[in-house]
C-alpha cells in the first residue's frame, strides 16, 4: 500500500513538475521570426504579403515573416495589451487616429535611416502632407502604405427607381451638392429601402462623420490640436444638417436600424475605395462611384491612412525595419496599390492605377483616386485619441435623437473635451 | 542501570522513520491540491498583488514607462466625474438582475416543481440557455433588440411601434438586464428546484390539516426552509452582476451616454482603450472592495435571515 502511495504522489509530483519545467528547456533559435500585427484577414491581401515575405528571405535566408491578423474593431486594443503583456510584435500596422500615439510615445523605431539606405527606394517621392502624421522632429516613424480617399459609392437602380437625379447626372449639371445628394437619398428613403449611409459610423465612430462635416469646413479641434472647435458655427450647421438628414428627411438610417448598401439595400454610402471589393458579383446593381458632394464651403476631399511601424522593444528591429524597406520599395508598392493605394507620385497616375483597380473606370480613378489623395485631408487624430473619441461619442448620442438640443450638446462636449486637448 | 543504555538503544531504534503514515498521506493530500493551489496563486493571488502594485503607478505601455505615483490614482478615483454616474449605472444593473433574476428562479421553480407529464421537457428548456456560449446568445439578442430587428418587428404584428432598444437610456438598461436574467435564471432555478424537493411533504400536510392557505404554506414552510439556497444564490447572482462584461461591450458598448457603462467594463476602457493601466488597476481594487463588502454584508445577514443551517 504505502509502496504504492509514493508511486502515486511521484507520478503527481512529475505530472506538475514537468510541463512547468519544459519551458525553461526550450532552445533559442538562430533563425529570426519576425511578427506583423494586421487587421485585415482578406486571403488575396494575405496572399499578397506572403508573397513579399517569400521575396525578403530569397536575401535573407534567416529570416521569417508571420502575419497575425487581429479584429478590426480592436485592433489598437489587442496591440497594446500584447505590449502590456511583454508580447509585442516585431512590426505593426497602425491607424490614421492613433498615429500621434505611436510616433510621439517613442513607442516606434525611426525608419529614415535604414529607407533612405535601401537600394532604389526613392523616399522623397512620397508626399510630405502623407507623411506629416507619421514623423517628428523630421524623422518617419511608420511608412504611410495606404492612403486611400473617401468617395461615394451610388446604387442608381434605386435612385432611378425613386425618381430622383443620379449623382452622376447631378455632376454634369454642376448640381453635386450635399443638398441634393440628401434630396436624392431621401427620395429613396420614402420608398423603404436606405439612403445614404456613412459606413462605419454606426453612431458610435463619429469621427466618419468628418467625410460629411468637411464640406461644411468644420473641425472637431483646432490646427494645432490644442482647442476644441465642435461648439463653432460650422461644426454645429453641419451637425444639423446631418441630424436633419436623419429625423426629419429620413434620408440616413437612424440609430439602431442595420442597413447594408453592397447588399444593395441603400442608395448611397461614403466609404474607401477598397470597399469596392464588396460590390455583388452575383446579381450586381447599376453602381457608381463619384467623388463626396460640394458643401457649403466648397469642394474637399478626405483621405484615410493606415502605417507600417517597427516596435522599439522588439528583439530585431534593424531587421524589421529592413523588411519594412522592402515591403514598401517601388516595386512592392506598386502591387500593394492595388488594396492599398500608395502615397508615392510614380504610383499615382491613370494608367498604374487602372491596372491595378480593374473594378474602377479611368473616369472614376481620375475623378475619385488621384484627385482625392491629392487634395484630401487625413482623418483627424490626436493624442490620447481612444479617450477623446469616446467622450465625444458618449457625448453625441444625446443628439442622435429626434428633439435633440444639437447647439447645446456641441458646447457640452468642448467643456468636457478641452481639458482632454491640453494635456 | 545497566538496562538504561540498551532500553536508550532500543528507542532509537524504535523510532519511527520520517516519512510516517500521517505525513504520507498529508504530503499525497498536498500533492492532490497542489495543481488547483498552483493555479490560485498563478492565476488569483499573484495577479491580485501585481494589481495592487500597478495601482501605486502610473504605466505608459507605448512610451515604457512605469513611475511610482503613490496615492494619486486614488485621489484620481475621487475627482473622476464620470465614475459616478458608472457606480450608479452598476448598482442599477446589480439591483435591476439580482430582484428579476432571483424572482423569476424562484418562480419557475416553484411552478416546475410539480409531477406532471413532460415536466422534465420544460425544466430542460428553461435551463438550456445556461449551457449557451454567451457572446453567440448576446450577438443574437443584439440582432433582436435592433431598432428594425425581431421584437419590434413582432410588436408591429399588433400594431405597437416599439422603443429603439439598445439607444434609449431606459431600455437599453432593461435590454442588457433582461438579456442577462434570461441567460442565467435557469441556473438558479435549478439551485431553487433542489431545494424545494428537500423540503419534507409532512410539514406541508401538517399546515394543510391546520387550514393554512397556499401562499401562507409558502411563507412559513417553503421560504424559510429553502433560505440558505436563497442566500447562497443571491451570492452568486450579486458577484456575478458585477462582474458583467460582455453584454455591455457587445450590445450597448456602455451607451447611450455612459447609462450602461458600468465599472467593469469601465475599468475596461480606463486600462486597455486609455491606455491608463494605473488606474484601471486601481479601478480594479475597488470593485474588489465592493465585492468583498457586500459579500461580507450579506455573510452576516445570514444569522439573522437564514432559518436553517446544518
Amino acid at each position: 500500500m504505502a509502496y504504492h502511495r509514493t508511486w502515486k504522489s511521484a507520478v503527481a509530483a512529475m505530472a506538475i513538475a514537468l510541463p512547468l519545467g519544459w519551458s525553461g528547456i526550450a532552445q533559442a533559435q538562430e533563425a529570426v521570426n519576425l511578427r506583423m500585427t494586421i487587421w485585415s484577414a482578406n486571403e488575396a491581401h494575405l496572399k499578397l504579403f506572403n508573397e513579399i515575405a517569400a521575396g525578403f528571405k530569397k536575401d535573407h535566408p534567416d529570416v521569417s515573416v508571420t502575419y497575425e491578423s487581429l479584429p478590426f474593431d480592436t485592433y489598437t486594443t489587442a496591440l497594446t495589451t500584447q505590449i502590456a503583456g511583454g508580447n509585442a510584435p516585431d512590426m505593426a500596422w497602425i491607424f490614421e487616429t492613433s498615429a500621434y500615439d505611436f510616433v510621439k510615445s517613442g513607442a516606434l523605431y525611426p525608419l529614415t535611416d535604414t529607407l533612405n539606405a535601401a537600394k532604389g527606394y526613392n523616399l522623397d517621392e512620397v508626399s510630405p502632407g502623407a507623411t506629416e502624421r507619421w514623423s517628428q522632429d523630421g524623422k518617419l516613424y511608420a511608412y504611410p502604405f495606404s492612403t486611400s480617399p473617401f468617395a461615394m459609392f451610388v446604387n442608381n437602380d434605386l435612385i432611378k427607381a425613386a425618381g430622383a437625379k443620379t449623382p452622376a447626372e447631378m455632376i454634369a449639371a454642376g448640381e453635386w451638392t450635399w443638398e441634393n445628394a440628401i434630396a436624392a437619398a431621401s427620395a429613396v428613403g420614402k420608398t423603404g429601402k436606405g439612403g445614404l449611409i456613412v459606413r462605419d459610423f454606426n453612431y458610435q465612430n463619429w469621427q466618419y462623420l468628418t467625410s460629411v462635416w468637411n464640406g461644411w469646413g468644420a473641425s472637431p479641434w483646432s490646427e494645432d490640436g490644442k482647442t476644441c472647435s465642435m461648439a463653432e458655427k460650422p461644426m454645429a450647421d453641419a451637425v444639423s444638417f446631418i441630424h436633419d438628414a436623419i429625423f426629419a428627411k429620413k434620408a440616413m438610417p437612424g440609430p439602431g436600424e442595420n442597413v447594408d448598401f453592397f447588399a444593395g439595400n441603400a442608395a448611397m454610402t461614403i466609404t474607401q475605395i477598397s470597399r469596392a471589393s464588396l460590390l455583388p458579383k452575383d446579381k450586381p446593381f447599376a453602381w457608381d462611384l463619384v467623388p463626396l458632394p460640394k458643401g457649403p464651403a466648397g469642394e474637399y476631399a478626405l483621405i484615410g491612412q493606415a502605417g507600417i511601424g517597427v516596435m522599439q522593444s522588439g528583439k530585431h528591429v534593424e531587421t524589421a525595419a529592413q523588411f519594412v524597406a522592402y515591403m514598401t520599395n517601388p516595386e512592392n508598392s506598386a502591387k500593394l496599390s492595388q488594396f492599398f493605394p500608395s502615397a508615392r507620385k510614380s504610383l499615382l497616375n491613370a494608367e498604374v492605377l487602372e491596372k491595378t483597380n480593374p473594378l474602377l473606370s479611368r473616369e472614376q480613378i481620375e475623378k475619385v483616386v488621384i484627385s482625392g489623395i491629392a487634395t484630401g485631408k487625413v482623418m483627424p487624430g490626436h493624442t490620447g485619441f481612444a479617450q477623446i473619441q469616446q467622450t465625444v461619442r458618449s457625448n453625441l448620442d444625446a443628439v442622435w435623437r429626434p428633439e435633440a438640443d444639437v447647439p447645446g450638446t456641441l458646447q457640452k462636449i468642448c467643456g468636457q473635451l478641452g481639458p482632454l486637448l491640453r494635456r | 542501570m545497566a538496562v538504561t543504555p540498551h532500553h536508550e538503544t532500543s528507542r532509537g531504534r524504535s523510532s519511527q522513520p520520517f516519512w510516517t503514515m500521517a505525513r504520507r498521506d498529508s504530503l499525497a493530500g498536498f500533492l492532490f491540491i497542489a495543481p488547483q493551489l498552483i493555479g490560485i496563486v498563478i492565476f488569483v493571488l499573484i495577479p491580485l498583488a501585481l494589481v495592487f502594485w500597478y495601482s501605486l503607478h502610473e504605466w505608459n505601455v507605448l512610451a515604457n514607462t512605469f513611475t511610482y505615483t503613490g496615492a494619486q490614482n486614488y485621489r484620481m478615483v475621487i475627482e473622476d466625474t464620470n465614475l459616478r454616474e458608472v457606480l450608479g449605472a452598476t448598482a442599477i444593473f446589480s439591483v435591476g438582475l439580482v430582484v428579476l433574476n432571483m424572482s423569476l428562479a424562484l418562480l419557475l421553480a416553484v411552478l416546475l416543481n410539480q409531477k406532471l407529464a413532460g415536466i422534465a421537457v420544460f425544466r430542460t428548456l428553461f435551463f438550456s440557455p445556461v449551457v449557451v456560449s454567451l457572446v453567440a446568445w448576446t450577438i443574437v439578442w443584439g440582432f433582436l433588440l435592433q431598432k428594425n430587428g425581431g421584437i419590434n418587428g413582432m410588436l408591429q404584428v399588433f400594431g405597437i411601434e416599439g422603443p429603439n432598444w439598445l439607444r434609449e437610456e431606459t431600455t437599453a438598461m432593461i435590454s442588457v438586464i433582461v438579456v442577462q436574467v434570461f441567460k442565467n435564471v435557469g441556473l438558479n432555478m435549478i439551485l431553487f428546484l433542489a431545494a424545494l424537493q428537500g423540503v419534507p411533504n409532512e410539514l406541508y400536510e401538517a399546515a394543510r390539516i391546520d387550514g393554512a392557505p397556499a401562499f401562507k404554506q409558502f411563507r412559513r414552510i417553503t421560504l424559510p426552509l429553502i433560505s440558505p439556497t436563497i442566500l447562497l444564490t443571491s451570492i452568486i447572482t450579486i458577484v456575478g452582476s458585477l462582474q458583467v462584461f460582455a453584454q455591455i461591450a457587445i450590445l450597448t458598448q456602455g451607451g447611450p451616454g455612459l447609462s450602461t457603462t458600468v465599472l467593469v467594463y469601465y475599468l475596461y476602457q480606463q486600462a486597455f482603450q486609455f491606455h491608463f493601466f494605473g488606474y484601471g488597476s486601481t479601478l480594479s481594487i475597488l470593485l474588489f472592495v465592493i465585492v468583498a463588502v457586500l459579500t461580507f454584508a450579506q455573510w452576516q445577514l445570514r444569522k439573522r435571515i437564514v432559518f436553517y443551517e446544518s
